[in-house]
């Protein structure tokens, strides 16, 4: 790669594109890295053909492009993570098959699993798990606190904006130029520009620094939202699990993403400004830029992990048929964990050097937060305990988790004792432990909720066959993958590493690419479970809204839900306001009064937004400066023009809520109650019959 | 527990006057109040960073041959000065002043934010000619991402003068713009807290250590 | 309207009081500088104490922060944002102080 900048088009030219390495010099190594280029320009191709062909792109564009429903953001956030889950799990797989092809040095080339291993931290963590959590918050928080939208809906579609163009960028660098070969955490002087002068590490530097602008707006966001506008009646200890959960990861956030955004812009000024924050020479510190990265990646991965706890209580209350045991430790311990996840950063970096009573600190502060953990471990086994359980697919990766969470949990306190870690730093055992976290604890997590909520957000049932399938791939091909990787990271064999040589390791090696195979199984079967979903759409169907006997205000109206949520807002009397009013049997009353609602109006400045910063990174990636500095300008003029703009909401008539809800409330008087034991026979229509025996 | 308020907005607020502006803004300073929080972590990790590059000249010039505490001086009452001209807008829109008292108070505050900027740049000037450039040591560095972030935090507020002096202009009182007057009031008074942290930690703390 | 203008008088006299105070610490603050130099520890410790004091008459005076009310959000967010700052600064400060006194590579 040229790094001479001077040109047009910056140091942009035809070696930048993977073509021209094929030609040169055809080997695995280019076939690899043609087909993953390959695979975006067919998938671009035949996304925007099946839109042309199908004529969608008015409706795209009027529904979802320029909507600031929040729950259309919200489904447009999933569909994004899941995209880039796909190609997070296809490198996993390339990965495993690499270390399996071994002892040796596979088929990959050095630099080619090093950019492997760095796009699918980066993927995994900002384009799948932040889009994922907060795809389902904004689908979930206004109609689980009883509000008509979020607090700034049009900042919320410039947040997914934002995220999907910073996603982008990681799709753009397969096929023009590569990725960072960093890892995910981009240590310099590794990544500086005298180790590391191509585009790889700017690409990572811009993702970052966009999406992190979108995901702190995002917080802020939700930090208000749950803070001004909840229902009235609704105090804060009324408010369900997950919205606490919400609250704190949205804190989390608020307080976490600039320490991310101040290492990434500082290794950008080290970068194209030859400054010396981290460099070797003149006074640079590269330590600073680990401890600014961990005080940011610490706090982050309960921002991910803690909403992925509000689903499995919700989940495993609704399950039990009973009430949430322990809410109030629950309530604590969640805030604990948010509060002590600002102090324990260190224990990621115990080998840097400093002394050893700092190490101890750090490491005992870490091993405090397996207290709140366990106390909400202990909450929720005590929710299920007696209770009436059904094993529904979101109850089946409840309990998946339950067990595999704990594995991975005690690993991390073997993890925080430093003497411990000195001896298995940057080993497989922490790529184990990590994956052994975020797999059973995130991703188990977000599919529950995804399979719970499902019907709410699109009116009918998830298959259950095909659910349970990928339960099961998903959990067999977890413990195959990951739990091997304990033991060879026990015995020595180190991180990120595309070659390996001790025959030991290699066993292990093969058993963990066929659990990567299995997860690969699992990711098809998702697909499949959509699909066949959508297929048998009509004998799924849940229009009355309530399919689980759930708890929580999001069950008291209509699925999919109509564009003001509530035709009335609700008044909150209990924690379970939606279980309790269904005790008392006035779950579904008949206003006496309509009201005009007030939606924000559709709008262009996220999509223009996400545009331009798309362009914008490319720019800055290929120092293309005269588009760089034209881009901003007009970023900047976007966003002014915008504040001229008078009319930011369009008003629903009374007299139209009035019709809506009528035939909705009449749909309700005519179907016929389920009970529990029929949920997922076609005679649910999402009434149920409460089955208050089993409630103790 | 604690319950939302229904009263006016804590703090800087547009009084019983102007309810409905007033209620429609409340959430919205609440969420600027969370972003500036949020900004003055970027300013607390640049604080660290310089803190811990303090001595890291690498044999560059230092702060006692960079700094010129004149000028910081008149920065510092420039800054100040404008952080009461912009509180006296505020009161004029609260206590329904005549339109032009406002527009007065927001020029008295963009010619002082502008001449604070033109007097930190003659001082980067000043420095970079005795070598004091950022590429030169990691102490500079730090100093450079650190006081130009501020300064470019002040450009943003000029610019954001300007839009909503036009603003006003066209569109006359609307609860909308009032609100925005409140959050630009906040914005310009926490520059001038962060402006208190430059000059001690920056600054004196920069001859005192460095 | 008479009320509303001694109520205006009063805010606009709580601004002049704060703008008051601000500007006689900051002449206290240079003056020190003046006269005694920036050397030692002792005059920083002063400088400081009075930077601190500046920023609690601007958060009073300018920005309205006290304790009247009882739903102080924003008092309670500033606590908290506070609070993680220390935590930030004051941990960076003292890891890489620790690690630069273990590389030798400044004396403290």
């Amino acid at each position: 790669m040229t790094t001479n900048g001077s040109g047009f088009f910056g140091r942009l030219n035809w070696d930048a594109f993977p073509i021209t390495g094929l030609i040169q010099n055809p080997n695995t190594n280019e076939i690899v890295a043609n087909t993953a280029a390959a695979i975006v320009i067919v998938g671009v191709i035949v996304v925007v053909g099946s839109l042309t062909w199908f004529r969608l792109w008015g409706l795209l564009w009027r529904d979802w492009l320029t909507s600031a429903d929040h729950k259309k953001i919200g489904i447009m956030y999933i569909v994004f993570a899941i995209v880039m889950l796909a190609r997070g799990v296809l490198e996993g797989v390339v990965m495993r098959a690499q270390q399996a092809a071994g002892p040796g040095d596979g088929f990959l080339e050095a630099e080619h699993f090093a950019e492997l291993f760095s796009t699918h931290g980066t993927i995994m963590i900002f384009f799948v798990a932040v889009p994922f959590v907060f795809g389902l918050a904004n689908f979930l928080i206004p109609l689980m606190i009883g509000a008509r939208d979020v607090a700034f809906p049009v900042m919320n579609q410039i947040s997914l904006g934002l995220t999907v163009s910073a996603g982008m960028m990681l799709m753009v660098s397969l096929v023009v130029g590569e990725f960072s070969t960093g890892g995910w955490t981009a240590y310099p002087p590794y990544t500086g520009a005298a180790f590391n002068p191509g585009v790889g590490p700017d690409y990572w530097i811009w993702a970052i620094v966009v999406s992190g602008v979108g995901t702190t707006l995002t917080g802020i966001n939700f930090a208000v939202t749950i803070y001004k506008l909840r229902a009235p009646g609704m105090k804060f200890m009324r408010l369900p699990m997950y919205c606490w959960t919400i609250i704190c990861s949205s804190i989390l956030i608020v307080f976490a993403m600039p320490p991310l955004g101040v290492a990434a812009l500082m290794l950008a000024a080290d970068r194209y400004l030859d400054f010396h924050f981290f460099t070797n020479d003149l006074g640079g510190n590269m330590m600073n830029y680990a401890n600014m990265f961990w005080l940011f990646g610490h706090p982050e991965v309960y921002l991910l992990v803690l909403p992925a706890y509000g689903i499995y209580s919700e989940v495993f209350a609704t399950f039990s048929a009973k009430r949430l045991y322990g809410y109030n430790s629950l309530v604590i311990a969640t805030m604990s964990i948010a509060v002590l996840s600002f102090t324990v950063w260190l224990h990621h970096f115990f080998t840097m050097g400093q002394s050893a009573l700092i190490n101890a600190v750090f490491g005992i502060a870490t091993m405090l937060i397996a207290i709140p953990t366990g106390v909400k471990v202990y909450d929720w086994m005590a929710t299920l305990f007696r209770g009436r359980i059904r094993f529904s697919v979101p109850m089946l990766y409840g309990l998946s988790f339950l067990m595999l969470f704990v594995i991975g949990g005690l690993s991390g306190v073997i993890l925080a004792n430093p003497t411990v870690d000195y001896q298995v730093h940057n080993t497989l055992f922490l790529v184990a432990h990590f994956h052994n976290v975020l797999l059973p604890g995130v991703l188990f997590g977000l599919l529950a909720g995804y399979n719970y909520w499902f019907p709410k957000a699109f009116g009918f049932r998830l298959n259950e066959f095909w659910g349970r399938v990928s339960v099961a791939l998903w959990t067999g091909g977890f413990m195959l993958t990951f739990l091997p990787l304990y033991f060879v990271g026990l015995m020595g064999m180190p991180r990120r590493s595309f070659s390996w040589e001790d025959p030991s390791f290699h066993p292990y090696m093969i058993v963990a690419v066929v659990g990567a195979l299995i997860i690969l199984a699992a990711l098809l079967s998702v697909v499949v479970q959509l699909w066949v979903s959508i297929r048998d759409r009509e004998k799924a169907r849940v229009p009355v809204g309530d399919p689980w006997d759930a708890h929580t205000l999001e069950w008291s109206i209509p699925a999919p839900p109509p564009s003001y949520n509530f035709a009335i807002i609700p008044h909150v009397t209990d924690r379970d306001n939606f279980a309790a009013a269904k005790e008392r049997g006035n779950a579904y009353p008949s206003p006496d009064a309509y009201e005009d609602i007030s939606v924000p109006l559709n709008t262009g400045i996220g999509f223009s937004l996400c545009v331009l910063s798309g362009v914008w990174m490319f720019a800055l990636v290929w120092w293309i400066w005269w588009l760089a500095a034209l881009v901003t300008i007009f970023m900047l003029a976007t966003f002014i023009a915008w504040t001229f703009k008078a009319e930011t909401e369009r008003v629903i008539p009374a007299e139209e809520v009035r019709k809506q809800h009528e035939a909705w409330l009449d749909l309700v008087h005519s179907s016929t109650p389920v009970d529990r034991d029929h949920e997922t026979a076609p005679e649910n229509r999402g009434l149920a019959r409460p089955d208050l025996e089993a409630v103790t | 527990m604690k319950r939302a308020p229904t009263h006016s907005y804590p703090g800087l607020n547009l009084g019983r006057r102007h309810a409905s502006a007033d209620k429609a803004s409340e959430v919205v300073t609440f969420g600027f109040w969370v972003f500036l929080m949020s900004d003055l972590v970027y300013f607390g990790l640049m604080f660290a960073i310089y803190i811990t590059m303090i001595d890291a000249q690498a044999g560059g010039p230092g702060p006692h041959e960079l700094f010129d505490l004149k000028s910081i001086f008149a920065q510092t009452l420039i800054l100040l000065t404008s952080s009461l001209t912009v509180g006296l807008a505020m009161l004029a829109l609260k206590y329904n002043l005549p339109r032009w008292r406002i527009v007065f108070w927001f020029f008295v505050t963009l010619v002082l934010g502008l001449s604070f900027l033109v007097l930190e740049i003659r001082d980067f000037m000043s420095m970079a000619a005795k070598g004091g450039i950022p590429q030169r040591s990691g102490f500079l560095s730090a100093f450079y991402g650190l006081v130009p972030l501020h300064g470019l935090h002040v450009t943003a507020g000029c610019i954001w003068l300007i839009v909503l002096g036009i603003q006003l202009r066209i569109f006359g009182l609307t609860d909308l713009l009032m609100s925005r007057v409140v959050r630009l009031a906040l914005f310009w008074h926490f520059l001038d807290l962060i402006w208190i942290g430059i000059i001690t930690i920056v600054y004196f703390g920069g001859l005192t250590y460095g | 309207m008479d009320k509303r203008s001694e109520m205006h008088r009063r805010e606009r006299r709580r601004y002049v009081i704060g703008y008051g105070g601000s500007l006689l610490l900051t002449f206290a603050v240079f003056g020190i500088a003046y006269r005694y130099g920036i050397e030692t520890k002792g005059v920083y410790l002063a400088i400081s104490l009075l930077g601190l004091a500046q920023l609690i008459v601007q958060l009073v005076y300018f920005l309205h922060i006290d304790r009247r009310r009882s739903s102080r959000e924003d008092l309670d967010l500033i606590l908290f944002s506070t609070m993680v700052l220390l935590i930030i600064i004051l941990g960076t400060v003292w890891i890489m102080g620790n690690l630069a006194v273990r590389m030798h590579t400044f004396p403290m």
